[in-house]
């Protein structure tokens, strides 16, 4: 029952992100790259005030897989280089970025080389 | 005169029900990818006993990366985007499409200028942004740890 109801949070709180995109995609026909950069950089910020670990208590991958869980990622990578030292500090949050982009850039890379475009254009 | 009245009512009225309908698309997939991240997180969880929440995480990410890849790849993930809008492109699924996309547009202006260039159209700023706020905070974190 309790994962259940994580499942229900996930979906209510992801859903609630992706209908607050939609609404500004709406309002001011944002292109996907600035939605993407806003996502992200909100949460960097959410991350950086310290509120972003009550909404993952609470959401789970809900606020996770947006790109909001990206840039937290990103955040808490810098938290904890900065323990270390001043290069640790400026280079583990791109650590953290790592799994995401080699996964983006060598999937992109390999089904570019094996899939023919869909698009209409092509 | 009242017919343009009349045509400008239901104009209103189909615009305000077309955002209505689009804000619902958007909730529900949304919702739904979010719910098959969890999924994972809960699945690798059990399965990785041994690995910290931060690993698990960024498997996560990588695995939800493939899957949006593929859906990309095979023609059913920009689809489904025009019907959900925000609800495809904010979860990192949406991330590994704004990267897929254009590459497989572009493959045939040539490998380096067409496929390896253009697949950072949407993914460019993102990682720049990625890395500027990386290092930013960093060094907020780095001088708040001189304090203390």
């Amino acid at each position: 029952m309790e994962i259940f109801l994580g499942y229900v949070k996930a979906f209510a709180i992801g859903g609630l992100v992706c209908m607050i995109a939609q609404i500004f995609i709406n309002k001011t026909k944002m292109t996907s790259a600035r939605i993407l950069v806003m996502f992200l950089l909100l949460g960097v910020f959410l991350e950086l005030i310290g509120v972003f670990k009550y909404i993952e208590n609470f959401a789970g991958a809900g606020i996770t897989v947006p790109i909001t869980g990206f840039g937290s990622t990103i955040v808490k990578g810098a938290k904890e280089g900065a323990k270390i030292g001043l290069f640790e500090a400026v280079t583990y949050g791109f650590r953290n970025m790592a799994g995401g982009l080699t996964a983006a850039i060598f999937f992109g890379f390999f089904f570019a080389l094996i899939f023919r475009s869909h698009s209409k254009k092509a | 005169m009242e017919d343009k009245q009349y045509m400008d009512y239901i104009h209103a009225n189909a615009q305000k029900s077309n955002h209505v309908v689009t804000l619902v698309w958007a909730f529900a997939v949304g919702g739904v990818i979010c719910c098959i991240g969890q999924a994972f997180i809960d699945l690798f969880t059990v399965i990785l006993p041994n690995w910290d929440k931060a690993k698990v995480a960024s498997l996560v990410s990588m695995t939800m990366i493939f899957l949006g890849s593929f859906f990309t790849a095979i023609g059913v993930y920009d689809k489904l985007g025009s019907k959900a809008g925000g609800g495809s492109i904010v979860p990192i699924t949406g991330f590994a499409n704004s990267v897929v996309s254009p590459a497989m547009e572009f493959n045939k202006e040539g490998i380096v200028l067409g496929m390896m260039a253009k697949m950072f159209v949407v993914a460019g700023p993102i990682i720049v942004a990625g890395t500027v706020s990386s290092v930013v905070s960093g060094v907020i974190y780095w001088i708040i740890g001189l304090f203390n």
